[in-house]
């Protein structure tokens, strides 16, 4: 109890010293949270990936798109469910910076495979009978403005002109992680338009989206599929949508190994900086410690007060960051939705955060501890005046 | 222990210091005895040594050679954890500079001994209000060191080295920080130990008035007693 007393007393001592410290801690656990929280986030796509669902592509590369008349043979593979083209648009809504991913996807397909974009039966109807309907995301919608039956105009890049689109669906995500920044549109809306303006291009899939009934026989079905056109012009590969997804974060893998190096020297940063403080804390209550012993308090004890002293503060200073993580996530998710669907400090990143604060903590403490603990009294107490 | 009967025993007792690739002598040979309800006061010139006995007999440095009992124990032998529990229950020590911990009040402080005894928390209260008491600081006990003046510091220290009751009080320029009046209170106090309650006082001062309360003075020159 008097021990506990005497480091809380001690940790605000010199209060300016302790609010910097403490402050500096805090700053940079609430860093280290949100860059672990951005290293989550793009595996995102991977963690919320669907085991029943798997992704056909053209096998030389995803630039290369695969026949239409591909889907019917595809539903005819056993264990196949559902099959659904769909197509990378990459149109711009007015200018660059207003990006978000849209798709031209089959209507019916889509609301069958993906369950966690949730519709209203008025909206899926309304999506299903208007070719120039489009489907969108409730924070992109948010973002712009947008409400149903409001009337957007994409330019397209991929497949040029001014794409004209009516709001026919607003979805919630089934999960808070599911992503509410896409757009989708009606597939046979771009082919019609191409097979009239650029009909090379028309009746192309950039990607088939398979259901499967069984994800134990994924892997079996994936097989049975790139079989069907082994030696054809367009051979597939298909795989996981959680290994599809995987592909493109390994583009990206170096810029992930370097945020994560980032957060780790945040941390190294305050420890240096901490170790610092309990050095010269220490340092000065030297005569303290010695006139402890004088009583006949021994190494144990003044070890004690010194680590103690060091991990209030770090947790304390922790405590304020992890606090502070949550307001600047939702900040950041708010103000940043075009860039981060989704900006959720997970449970695994809030202990993380708590462990490098005690981490932080107690490695600061290891030298003055020492120091502390195995003064000379005499020499201790010749530090006094 | 009895009054007149040998409390402190130091026998040929040599200390040095390293300094560098030096080695400076302290204390040479030093050899007395001090009786129980003694107040005895070491004097001599800075480096005389007189600190450094101080601590050798309070238990907080180790001999060279020779050795030292007390109460009959002879500390000289003890490891670092038995003098530190023999520290604790033996000795009370008064500082130059009062050495309170200072976030701690004047009660807390007056408390730190007998939170390494096994008294209670109703028993280690009867104790230390017993001690400020002594002190005529029982009003005082809530403020902290800083809202303090020095003699009312020093007579906090007082209570903390008398609270745990030991048969010797060792003092390291007791009055060295304080004004006269201060000094002079802190020295009634010191006799006033002596006299009603026993005590065994070693004091180390350079103020010859403050020697002149004590019943022997000894003299120190050069790591050597010069009155025997």
């Amino acid at each position: 109890m008097f021990m506990l007393k005497y480091i809380l007393r001690n940790a605000f001592r010199h209060k300016l010293r302790a609010l910097l410290t403490v402050t500096g801690v805090a700053i940079a656990i609430l860093a280290f949270g949100l860059l672990r929280t951005l290293v989550g986030l793009w595996y995102l796509g991977v963690e919320s990936s669907s085991s029943t669902r798997l992704v056909s592509r053209n096998a030389i590369s995803l630039v290369f798109s695969l026949p239409i008349s591909y889907k019917e043979r595809i539903r005819q593979i056993p264990g196949v469910t559902k099959a659904g083209a769909m197509n990378w648009f990459g149109g711009i809504y007015i200018s660059e910076k207003n990006f978000f991913p849209n798709f031209a996807i089959e209507p019916q397909a889509f609301l069958d495979l993906y369950p966690e974009f949730l519709l209203s039966p008025e909206e899926q109807k309304g999506f299903l009978l208007d070719r120039q309907g489009a489907v969108v995301g409730q924070k992109l919608a948010n973002t712009h403005g947008w409400k149903l039956g409001d009337r957007v105009i994409l330019k397209g890049t991929i497949f040029p002109g001014q794409w004209e689109f009516v709001i026919r669906g607003i979805y919630r995500g089934a999960q808070r992680s599911t992503d509410e920044t896409q757009f989708f549109f009606n597939w046979d809306y771009l082919n019609e338009s191409l097979r009239r303006t650029i009909p090379r291009r028309a009746d192309q899939a950039g990607i088939y989206i398979v259901g499967v009934a069984n994800p134990e026989k994924a892997a079996e079905v994936a097989q049975a599929i790139d079989a069907s056109f082994k030696n054809s012009l367009a051979e597939t590969m298909t795989e996981t949508e959680k290994a599809f997804q995987l592909s493109f974060v390994a583009m990206t893998e170096a810029i992930m190994i370097a945020i994560k190096i980032v957060s780790y020297v945040v941390i190294v940063i305050i420890m240096v900086v901490a170790a610092n403080t309990m050095a010269m804390t220490a340092r000065e209550r030297i005569s303290e410690y010695a006139t402890m012993k004088t009583l006949g308090f021994q190494w144990h004890h003044i070890a004690a007060a010194v680590f103690g002293e060091s991990l209030f503060i770090a947790i304390f200073g922790g405590i304020v960051g992890i606090v502070g993580t949550f307001p600047a996530a939702l900040f950041i998710e708010k103000e940043l939705s075009q860039f981060f669907p989704t900006f959720q400090v997970t449970t695994t990143t809030t202990v993380l955060q708590l462990s490098a604060a005690i981490l932080v903590g107690a490695t600061a403490s290891i030298f003055p501890t020492w120091r502390a603990a195995t003064i000379r009294i005499a020499v201790g107490l010749r530090r006094i005046g | 222990m009895a009054a007149g009967s040998e409390i402190v025993i130091i026998k040929n007792v040599t200390k040095s210091y390293r300094r560098g690739n030096q080695i400076v002598p302290v204390l040479e040979d030093i050899s007395f005895t001090i009786q129980s309800g003694e107040f005895i006061a070491l004097m001599g010139p800075s480096g005389s040594g007189k600190s450094t006995l101080l601590n050798l007999i309070a238990g907080i440095d180790k001999v060279d050679s020779g050795s030292i009992i007390i109460g009959g124990c002879e500390i000289t032998t003890l490891s670092e954890t038995e003098l530190a529990r023999w520290r604790a229950v033996n000795v009370g020590f008064v500082f130059q500079f009062y050495n309170l911990i200072p976030v701690l009040t004047a009660y807390e402080n007056v408390e730190l001994p007998l939170l390494l005894t096994r008294l209670s928390r109703r028993e280690r209260r009867d104790h230390v209000e017993a001690a400020l008491e002594m002190v005529n600081l029982a009003d005082r006990m809530d403020h902290r060191p800083s809202q303090l003046s020095g003699g009312q510091q020093q007579r906090v220290a007082i209570a903390r080295a008398i609270v745990t009751d030991p048969a010797i009080l060792v003092a390291d320029e007791p009055t060295g920080d304080l004004d006269r009046v201060s000094a002079g209170e802190i020295l009634s106090l010191m006799d006033h130990l002596v006299q009603d309650f026993d005590k065994t006082i070693i004091m180390v001062t350079h103020d010859p008035r403050a020697a002149e309360k004590a019943h022997i003075i000894r003299h120190l020159e050069k790591g050597l007693l010069t009155d025997r």
